[in-house]
Order: structure tokens, then C-alpha cells, then sequence
């Protein structure tokens, strides 16, 4: 799929936020370049300071000091109001107008920017199908009577309406239950490569960060960047210590993930036994080859047509070589 | 005492165009000072719920003024204001001011913070985000404080007759002053029964305004 970019460069350059009555900042000094169409996470220990960080960009939060730049554009000049109509917005707790239909939720930044009523209707339907909830079914319905996911989905169309360049979300699957977190996912990994925000997206959760992440930053206190890579590239070569204890067990595992098969030099011998398409990703391969006995399992296209076989001899060497070599992509 | 109940229905239909006319100016006092007391009271509500001093203040005061037993304030009122509708309007509309100002201040206060700052963040002005999004949230809960203000008003306005006030209280006070003659139940029980009714009109009528005004989403 080819990657759309409707995103903005968005440049932050010394920003500090102190707050009154507290020994240190929340933020110090955070640089940072985020070019269009990218997404990045902000990963880190609760109270490091992402959210202050992100609600900068919006200010939400003013920052005490340094400066933030969209396309250019110093925001901080800006009237808040005008900026905030331009960044998608998404919060953990979702924040749906409770007295709002989803449409109506939907339309807020349409109204405010002062589109026609044909222009909204056909706005809200199309946004809706896009998070998949048929409009026909959820648009007149009310906050209150959607599932949780449901509701973030809504807040997704919601942040989305207008078009923004920039997207910020907070920790937006936080509260959702693993399974439902699982499935936005992968849907919101579906959408953004159709619509390629810049988006600066906040969690505490390494993993959703390098299933999602274009590029990762590791916070630790105040916001001190520990590492600002790929997260193949985090994964392969964490930075410091702080970095590798945030990664956790099974580094090696969760690049597997993010290694497509077709990355991997397979064996030309035939193989036996469930076979795995060649779109898959490695750690796909190695679930199929210890459910194989640790035998050798056939890699076939999308066709069912046979392209050769993988071990785990040719797994780990994909491991190996991915450091330098970066055909990384991400997902399914 | 003896009371002779065959005598209330031949009362109430030699009454009955006054019984209406009072009636008719008792929901009407209500109403004039509901009106009056809703817009100061509203008005208050969404200036000070913000601000901690501000807002203790003005909670403070409407109760304070709650306090005062309602035949002394109508004793205050006569020299300034005079007998009758002016005063009873005013003392009406002042004690009405403690369940409005409290519950606006309450309801604006309670909606869900996560709403208003998505609501600020998707680029809504402050007064925006009250008028679209925390009034509407809030209105059940500002038209309770409405709903008490009027019941209580209903009943400080029988109160108000002593002062010439317009409405049923007239009746009560008839009935006070004549005790042991042969109407002075008539009247007292009628005054009461019809303020009771009006009460209960009002309660009904503010329960159908609530279905009608209030998002179907918000609604428990
Ligand atoms: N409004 C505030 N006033 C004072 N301190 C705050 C405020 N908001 C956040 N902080 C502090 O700033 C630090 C960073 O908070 P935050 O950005 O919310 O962290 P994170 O999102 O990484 O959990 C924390 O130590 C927190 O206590
Ligand atoms: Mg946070």
C-alpha cells in the first residue's frame, strides 16, 4: 500500500514546562523533529512527562519556555483555538459529548470551521465507515449506548473529521480490554497508512509502541529522551541500560514480529507441514515451526504457490542480518 | 369542633371565581419570580462555578438569605416595597436563588473533566464549551434546582397573603382570622388543598419540561 502523507512536520526545539510549587520540570529541554506523515511514540514510565509533552503541541499545556513548530509555523503565536481546529485530539478517556448523537460528536470541527450541512452529513458517513461503525446503524445513536471500543472508534472519526495535518493521541486503547486494544490496532495501523497523519501518539506500553511506531522515543524523567530510533533499531541496539529494562524479556522475539518473512533467505528443500505465506512476519514462522515439532515448514505467496521452506537456522540469520540491511516494515 | 362537611360543596361553588382568580395569581407570582430568579440565579451560576471564592460566596449568601424566617423579610420589605405583588415578588425571588445558584454551580461543576478538555482541545472557545457542552450536560440537574425553587415558592407565596400578597394564602389567613366562625375551615382547608394542587402542577409540568429538554443521551 502506497503510504499517503496529508501530515505536517512538526519541530519542537528546548521546550520546557515547569509547573508552579514543584522542584523540577515536568518537561526540560525536549528536542525533538517529527517529519510528515510519521508516527511517533512516546513510551516511558507513568509521570516521565509524555502527556505534558504532547499537550504542548496543542497547548493544552502553555510550555514555560522553548519553541514548537507545524509546517514551519511557530504555534505558539497562533491563536490556540485556530490551532486545536487543525490537530486531532484523542484522550484516553474518550471525552464523547454524552448528550451529543455520534454523528453530532462526529461533526464538532466541521461546524466550528463552518462547513455546509451537505458537507458534514457526507463527512460523518464517510468517517464512520472508515472506523468501521456503519453510519446507518450508529450515527443517530448515543455515546452511552456504544461498547467502549466502539466509543474509541468514534473518538478517532471525531479527531479526524477536518482533515487534521497532526494527530495527538493520549494513551487512546489504554482502557480497553486486551482483545479489543488488539483489533484497534490493527485497524488504526490499517488507517494511518491509508491516511498518513503525523501523528504523536502517548503510551506506557513498549509493546504498542513497537507494533505501532514508525519511530519510538524512550522518555525517562522530565522527558529525557534515552533513545529516538525504529523499533527494530531500539530493539536491536538499545541504547542504555534504562532502554533495555524498558524493553523487557524477549528482545529478540519482538523483532521477529517486525521482520516480514520475506526479508529472510529461504531454503530451497521442500518442507512439511503447516505452511506460512510469505507476507507473514518471522515470529509467525518460528509459532508455526515449534507447532512443526521444530521441523522446517513450507513458505508459500498468497496463492498457496510453494516458495521454498524456513527453519529456524534461516530465521535467526534474518535476525542477524535486518540490523544493517533495514527492510523493515511493520504489521500485517 | 365541629365541622359540617355538606356545607364545603355549596362554599366552593359560591367561591369558585374567586378560588380561580387567586389560584391564577399564585402560579402567576411563582412564575414572575421563578423567571426573574432563574436569570440572576442562572447568570450567577455560570459567572462564579469556576472560581473557589467567587463561588462559596455566592452559595454562601443564597443560603444565608434562606435563613431569614420569610414574615420577617415581608416585615422588612412593606416599608421599602409597600403591600402587595412587589414585595412578595422580591422575597420570592430571592429565596430562590440557593437551589438554582447551587445546583447550576453543582452541575456545571460535575461534568466529566476528560469532556471539556476534548472539547478545548478540538478548539472550542471557553464560552462555547459552557454553552454547548457543560450547559447541556448540566440542564437535568439546573432544572431541579428550578423545580425546588418553585416548590418552594408556592409555599412562601400562602405565606406572602399576610403582607397583601396576591394568591391562595389569602384564603388561609381568612380562615386565621376567623377562627371558630362557621367558614373559617372552609376557607383555611380550601386555601391549603388548592396550594397543594398548585405544588403538584408544577412538580408535573416541570417533570414534562425535563422529558422534552433533556438529551436523550444524558438522560437516566
Ligand atoms: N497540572 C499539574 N500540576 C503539577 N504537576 C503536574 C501537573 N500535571 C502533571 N504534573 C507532573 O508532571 C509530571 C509529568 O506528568 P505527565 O506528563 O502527566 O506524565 P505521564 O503522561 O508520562 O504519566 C509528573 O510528575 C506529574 O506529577
Ligand atoms: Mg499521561
Amino acid at each position: 500500500m502506497s503510504k499517503a502523507t496529508s501530515g505536517a512536520s512538526i519541530e519542537l526545539t528546548n521546550v520546557t514546562k515547569s509547573y508552579p510549587n514543584q522542584p523540577q520540570s515536568a518537561v526540560e529541554n525536549f528536542s525533538m523533529s517529527i517529519n510528515p506523515g510519521e508516527l511517533i511514540m512516546l513510551v516511558g514510565p507513568s509521570g516521565c512527562g509524555k502527556t505534558t509533552t504532547m499537550k504542548m503541541i496543542n497547548r493544552i499545556i502553555e510550555p514555560t519556555s522553548g519553541s514548537i513548530k507545524i509546517d514551519g509555523e511557530d504555534i505558539l503565536s497562533l491563536d490556540q483555538n485556530i490551532l486545536r481546529r487543525r490537530i486531532g485530539y484523542v484522550i484516553q478517556q474518550i471525552g464523547l459529548f454524552p448528550h451529543m448523537t455520534i454523528a453530532e460528536n462526529v461533526s464538532v470541527v466541521p461546524k466550528l470551521l463552518g462547513w455546509d450541512k451537505a458537507q458534514i452529513a457526507s463527512r460523518v458517513e464517510e468517517l464512520l465507515s472508515l472506523v468501521e461503525l456503519d453510519p446507518s446503524k450508529f450515527a443517530n445513536r448515543y455515546p452511552k449506548q456504544l461498547s467502549g471500543g466502539q466509543q474509541q472508534r468514534v473518538g478517532v472519526a471525531r479527531a479526524l473529521a477536518a482533515d487534521p495535518p497532526v494527530m495527538l493521541m493520549d494513551e487512546p486503547f489504554g482502557a480497553t480490554d486486551p482483545i479489543t486494544r488488539e483489533k484497534l490496532q490493527d485497524e488504526f495501523l490499517r488507517l494511518q497508512a491509508t491516511i498518513g497523519k503525523t501523528i504523536v501518539f502517548v503510551t506506557h506500553d513498549f509493546d504498542e509502541a513497537i507494533k505501532l511506531g514508525d519511530r519510538i522515543a524512550v522518555l525517562s524523567e522530565r522527558s529525557q529522551i534515552e533513545q529516538f530510533d525504529t523499533p527494530a533499531n531500539i530493539l536491536a541496539n538499545p541504547a542504555s541500560d534504562y532502554v533495555s529494562s524498558f524493553i523487557g524479556e524477549g528482545a529478540a522475539l519482538k523483532r521477529l514480529a517486525l521482520i516480514p518473512i520475506s526479508s529472510a533467505k529461504l531454503s530451497s528443500t521442500s518442507a512439511t507441514g503447516p505452511s506460512v505465506e510469505i507476507s507473514e512476519n518471522l515470529r509467525e514462522a518460528l509459532d508455526h515451526i515449534v507447532l512443526n515439532g521444530g521441523a522446517p515448514v513450507p513458505v508459500t505467496d498468497a496463492k498457496g504457490k510453494s516458495l521454498g521452506s524456513i527453519s529456524v537456522k534461516e530465521i535467526s540469520s534474518a535476525l542477524g542480518a535486518d540490523v544493517s540491511s533495514l527492510g523493515i516494515k511493520k504489521g500485517k | 369542633m365541629d365541622y359540617d362537611l355538606s356545607l364545603v360543596l355549596p362554599f366552593l361553588i359560591k367561591k369558585a371565581d374567586e378560588i380561580l382568580e387567586l389560584s391564577t395569581e399564585h402560579v402567576l407570582v411563582v412564575l414572575i419570580s421563578l423567571v426573574i430568579a432563574s436569570i440572576i440565579g442562572v447568570g450567577t451560576g455560570l459567572l462564579v462555578w469556576e472560581k473557589p471564592v467567587a463561588r462559596s460566596a455566592a452559595v454562601a449568601t443564597a443560603g444565608v438569605i434562606l435563613t431569614i424566617p420569610s414574615m420577617a423579610l415581608l416585615t422588612i420589605l412593606i416599608p421599602i416595597m409597600g403591600l402587595g405583588w412587589a414585595s412578595t415578588v422580591f422575597a420570592l425571588s430571592i429565596y430562590s436563588l440557593l437551589p438554582i445558584v447551587r445546583n447550576t454551580v453543582v452541575g456545571l461543576r460535575e461534568v466529566d473533566p476528560a469532556v471539556i478538555e476534548s472539547a478545548r482541545g478540538m478548539g472550542m472557545s471557553k464560552v462555547a464549551v459552557l454553552m454547548k457542552i457543560q450547559f447541556p450536560i448540566a440542564w437535568p440537574v439546573i432544572l431541579t434546582g428550578l423545580r425546588v425553587a418553585a416548590q418552594l415558592s408556592v409555599g412562601i407565596a400562602a405565606i406572602a397573603a399576610y403582607v397583601a400578597g396576591p394568591g391562595m394564602g389569602a384564603y388561609i389567613f381568612k380562615g386565621l382570622s376567623m377562627l371558630g366562625a362557621a367558614n373559617a375551615l372552609n376557607f383555611a382547608l380550601t386555601g391549603t388543598v388548592v396550594i397543594v394542587i398548585i405544588a403538584l402542577s408544577f412538580d408535573a409540568v416541570f417533570i414534562l419540561i425535563n422529558r422534552l429538554t433533556t438529551s436523550r443521551g444524558i438522560r437516566v
